[in-house]
């Protein structure tokens, strides 16, 4: 079971934007100008591939799937390996990176997706150019939990853990595998996990993306899907669908169980217990065969090799120096390089909003408006249905044990990969895309919800429970005093990442192409679509700062008010 | 046994460890000069706070004085000291390494190759008896057996000068006493390298059944205040008078005397002069105190005794007696509490009662008579939270200043001398309604 978390670095309690903040809008502002400029050289017209809906091209279209996922996550790891260490040594660096992580995790990445499929094509081959887009965006979509999970493990290293290590005078290199690695494995891999489930969902809309004469379509599962959608093929949307279960199920069992059954071992408690989480019958399978023993002396002579290169060099720790740092010739070279071009950037980015038109601005206001609505009318609904179910299943082992497993299948699927069927089954009808697009991002974001809810109803303290038996509290008085205060918090965590999913999916939903035809309704995400197919780059980049600047507020004011208050009032300790 | 040598090992000159800048700057500790000589077991004592902990890191060159300067063997130390280890409080094992490998790590670390490593950690798993528990996990151990995984790491380096740093202050109270008679074993043994060992203690007793010399520290600002020898052969007997009289001499440093009322009580926050700091005390444990010493007969409670009979630890009743002698229950004569009349009424008062005389107690420190200013010149008599940190933060770092806000709110409150919301995180002045009663 994943258990979305949001990190939250400290932050001035008082006011609620910062003099970081506004620096972080301009280097946020500037990117994106700059990638704007570069795509108004991408081609007007983009041939899609021809997808073949054969079934014995699905496993070739699952293994190209599969392959994307794979080199996404291979970058996000080492993003996170290398941005996680200098944020958490380099207290200079540490004040940039993390505000600018904490913005980054709370943009809907796929307002990105034009905007960088078509810089990347105006400058690769097209056929590079969207496989590098998928890339880039399934890696921005995992990379930033595992990055503050790597970052929050390096700073909370104990202290006398790193006296140890220092002590000793471990090198580098020993206190890399010794100490800070085993320390931040876990949560290294439970964020990976999270972060490959979400991945998917990105992935299956890199696939399908279409603008008018663009067809930015890639060969793989979710393209599969769609082409089925389009020709209305039920059994090849059936055959497509349990494709990509069996895909999930098959890297769940094989890749992700095992790892965190091996991860186990580093686990901090010093009480001796069993944790049938961390249960994995095939990592069991490989620990007593002789690969296991292969792969052990494997590591223990790069272990000696590297230990042996390191240990000319010692290392004193950053974090138990309490001199001050200087700043370096090269930060300052990095530091002026860097602001010289995100002062390009904003130049010309202000040059482009000066091209859109008050009306523009109007609709486009209206428009953020819309798709809100839409993201409000999403979650409310996921809401009702989730919170009754939630709380049955959490506290009711028995029925969590017959149903946590149903439910995790059903959370697998990505919604995006549904998507297409659910077109088929409602664009007929008036306001069909409307629907669509809400259920799309019901789809997208019920399942955090839900597994917050089951967590927190297991979660509340059976002494409370007894209590409030006791008492004789029941209907709505059980719910006002126990159910809902002690689900507060967890409900808050999963509404922010399902908030969060809601705006990502409506530039899916809002805009989509069925059958050669163009279907959109009002709102923002349809602007930043309509605006890619036009070729109008202002409006693009208006509409995308819009949507971006919209969510990064209601983050702000609404989210992170809640999670301060569950944070400090709904705590159970 | 090795006494008679006195050869510095360790020479501290003129010490100073101070943190953060400006008007905000904390002096951890303020000149501390310090010898420890070969053949010496030194303790040093002291409340918590009193930077005691952050002497040991600077003798072991895990951190650098601000000012003042640090010698081994005459040499001035640059970086952690090679010859020097420590034994830490919490043991500080690596919860993924086996017992051995959590021994072999540190002999790796100096380059030692893995054949030599492994048999050399399993002679010393040996030496401190936990032959056996090799290929045990330290989560399967004990707290005692957990410690001594950590001394056979520590004696693994072949250190010279062992660093001790409240090393039995996580374990029961069994598994500490078997532990203490080990070390000194090892140590009188002399069949290691070790020249001196020094450790960090808040435990009397135990300084006193271990060490050669007990340096004591108070706090605000850490500073060395007293020095005692202990000229009692090994092994100690602690029912001994001669034992009895050191501790109660200790106790004697460390509790001080009690000082005239404006002197204990400080300046108001904002005025020139030092501000008093709150102990950090919870009503409930000073009324314990109280009671305590009131159930006796006797006038003069003797601290030591009083520890005794509380279970507390020494970290536990220093700040509890700071309390009583600043409200003026209690007075502080070598080592003895006497309480005052004030004090045997609030040990025997009702709950009201007891609410009265504490306001009436809380209404004369110059802390509480700031704040209650502060709150009734404010609009509605009502004031933020965060006011009263920032003004407070000039004076202290921003966490002493929360900390003394949090320890005054719940005072103030049980005294109900003013409200907090703690939604709205403001303070309300209470309506008088204790005294119209």
């Amino acid at each position: 079971m994943f258990k979305p978390r949001t990190f939250t670095p400290d932050l001035p309690k008082s006011s609620l934007f910062s003099r970081a903040d506004l620096w972080l809008l301009l280097i946020l502002i500037g990117l994106l100008a700059l990638a704007i400029v570069a795509a108004e050289g991408a081609p007007a017209t983009v041939q899609g591939p021809d997808i073949d809906l054969s079934l014995s091209a699905l496993p070739f279209y699952a293994l190209r799937s599969v392959g994307r996922m794979a080199l996404a996550y291979g970058l996000s790891l080492l993003f996170t390996l290398i941005y996680g260490y200098i944020a958490a040594y380099n207290a200079r660096a540490e004040r940039i990176m993390i505000p600018l992580l904490d913005v980054l995790q709370s943009v809907p990445i796929l307002s990105f997706l034009p905007v960088v499929l078509l810089s990347l094509s105006a400058v690769l081959p097209e056929a590079i150019a969207v496989e590098l887009t998928a890339v880039v965006l399934i890696f921005t979509s995992q990379v930033w939990n595992m990055t503050f999970a790597w970052y929050q493990s390096l700073t909370t290293i104990p202290r006398e853990l790193r006296e140890a290590s220092s002590i000793f005078s471990f090198s580098r290199w020993q206190r890399f595998t010794t100490l800070e690695f085993p320390f931040g494995a876990i949560a290294l891999v439970w964020n990976s996990m999270m972060s490959w489930a979400g991945g998917w969902f990105f992935l299956m809309a890199a696939e399908i993306f279409t603008l008018g004469e663009r067809d930015f379509r890639l060969m793989g599962l979710g393209a599969f899907l769609q082409t089925a959608a389009d020709r209305g093929d039920i059994g090849a949307i059936g055959w497509g669908l349990l494709a990509l279960v069996i895909v999930i199920v098959t890297l769940d069992q094989f890749v992700w169980r095992p790892l965190l059954a091996w991860a186990s071992q580093f686990r901090l408690e010093m009480i001796g217990r069993d944790d049938d989480e961390a249960q994995s019958w095939f990592y069991d399978l490989i620990r007593q065969s002789a690969l296991s023993q292969w792969f052990g002396r494997l590591a223990g002579s790069i272990d000696q090799f590297v230990g042996r290169v390191f240990r000319q060099h010692p290392a004193p720790d950053p974090f138990l120096d309490n001199s001050t740092q200087r700043r370096s010739a090269l930060s300052w070279v990095l530091t002026v390089v860097g602001v010289l071009i995100i002062a390009w950037g904003v130049w010309s980015g202000s040059q482009l909003l000066l091209q859109v038109s008050i009306a523009q601005w109007g609709s486009i206001i209206l428009g953020v408006g819309a798709t809100m609505l839409r993201v409000a009318t999403a979650t409310t609904l996921a809401l009702l249905w989730t919170v009754p179910v939630g709380v049955y299943i959490g506290t009711r082992p028995r029925a969590a044990a017959v149903l946590q497993p149903i439910v995790q299948i059903a959370a697998s699927i990505p919604a995006t990969a549904l998507f297409p069927v659910l077109v088929l089954a409602l664009i007929a009808i008036p306001g069909g895309l409307n629907l669509a697009a809400i259920a799309l991002m019901m789809l997208g974001t019920q399942w955090y919800v839900l597994f917050n809810v089951i967590a927190g109803a297991a979660a509340i303290p059976q002494d409370l429970r007894f209590t409030s038996e006791l008492l004789q509290l029941r209907g709505w008085e059980r719910w006002r005093i126990l159910i809902l205060p002690g689900l507060f918090p967890y409900l808050i965590t999963g509404l922010i990442t399902a908030s969060g999913g809601a705006w990502n999916a409506s530039i899916v939903a809002e805009y989509v192409v069925f059958n050669q035809q163009t279907y959109q309704t009002f709102g923002i995400g349809a602007q930043i679509a309509a605006a890619t197919a036009a070729g109008d780059f202002a409006g693009l980049f208006a509409a995308t700062l819009a949507m971006i600047a919209a969510v990064v507020t209601i983050n702000r004011l609404v989210w992170r008010r809640l999670y301060r208050l569950a944070e400090s009032k709904y705590r159970m300790e | 046994m090795q006494r008679g040598q006195t050869k510095p090992l360790v020479e501290l000159m003129g010490v100073t460890q101070r943190y953060g800048r400006g008007a905000r700057q904390f002096t951890a500790i303020q000149d501390v000069n310090l010898t420890i000589a070969e053949g010496e077991f030194v303790a040093l004592l002291g409340p918590s706070g009193c930077g005691k902990s952050t002497l040991l890191r600077i003798i072991t060159g895990l951190n650098r004085p601000s000012e003042g300067l640090v010698r081994y063997r005459g040499k001035s130390l640059d970086g952690v000291n090679p010859y020097a280890t420590i034994v830490f409080q919490t043991f500080a094992l690596f919860p993924w390494l086996t017992v051995e490998e959590n021994v072999a790590v540190a002999l790796k670390a100096r380059g030692v190759d893995d054949a030599t490593a492994h048999r050399r950690a399993v002679e010393l798993i040996d030496l401190v008896g936990l032959d056996g528990f090799e290929q045990a996990y330290p989560r399967e151990l004990s707290g005692g057996m957990r410690q001594k995984v950590g001394i056979a790491r520590a004696l693994a380096v072949d250190p010279e000068l062992l660093c001790l740093d409240e090393p039995f202050s996580a374990l029961d109270v069994l598994s500490a006493e078997a532990l203490r008679g080990e070390v000194l074993e090892l140590w009188t043994g002399g069949s290691l390298k070790i020249r001196a060992v020094l450790m960090v203690s808040h435990n009397i007793e135990e300084a006193v059944f271990m060490a050669d010399r007990i340096v004591v520290m108070d706090k605000n600002p850490g500073r060395v205040i007293a020095e005692v020898l202990v000229p009692l052969p090994h092994p100690r007997d602690r029912k001994s008078d001669a034992f009895a009289a050191l501790v109660e001499r200790v106790y004697a440093v460390l509790a001080g005397q009690t000082q005239p009322e404006a002197v204990e009580y400080g300046t108001e926050p904002g005025q020139s002069g030092q501000t008093r700091l709150l102990p950090a005390v919870s009503v409930t444990a000073l009324a314990g105190l109280l009671e305590q010493a009131n159930a006796t007969d006797d006038e003069r409670d003797p601290i030591a005794r009083l520890q005794d009979e509380l279970g507390l630890d020494l970290d536990q009743l220093l700040p509890l007696i700071e309390a009583v002698e600043l409200l003026g229950f209690a007075r502080v004569e070598s080592g003895n509490l006497i309480l005052t009349p004030l004090g045997e009424a609030f040990a025997e008062a009702s709950i009201q009662t007891r609410k009265e005389i504490f306001a009436s107690r809380l209404r004369r420190l110059p802390f509480f008579r700031w704040m209650l200013r502060m709150i009734a010149a404010a609009d509605n008599q009502s004031l933020r939270w965060e006011v009263l940190l920032t003004a407070l933060e000039p004076e202290f770092p921003s966490e002493v200043a929360e900390r003394q806000l949090d320890i005054a709110l719940e005072w103030g409150r049980y005294a109900e001398l003013f409200a907090y919301d703690d939604a709205e995180g403001r303070f309300f002045l209470e309506a008088p309604t204790v005294a119209a009663k």
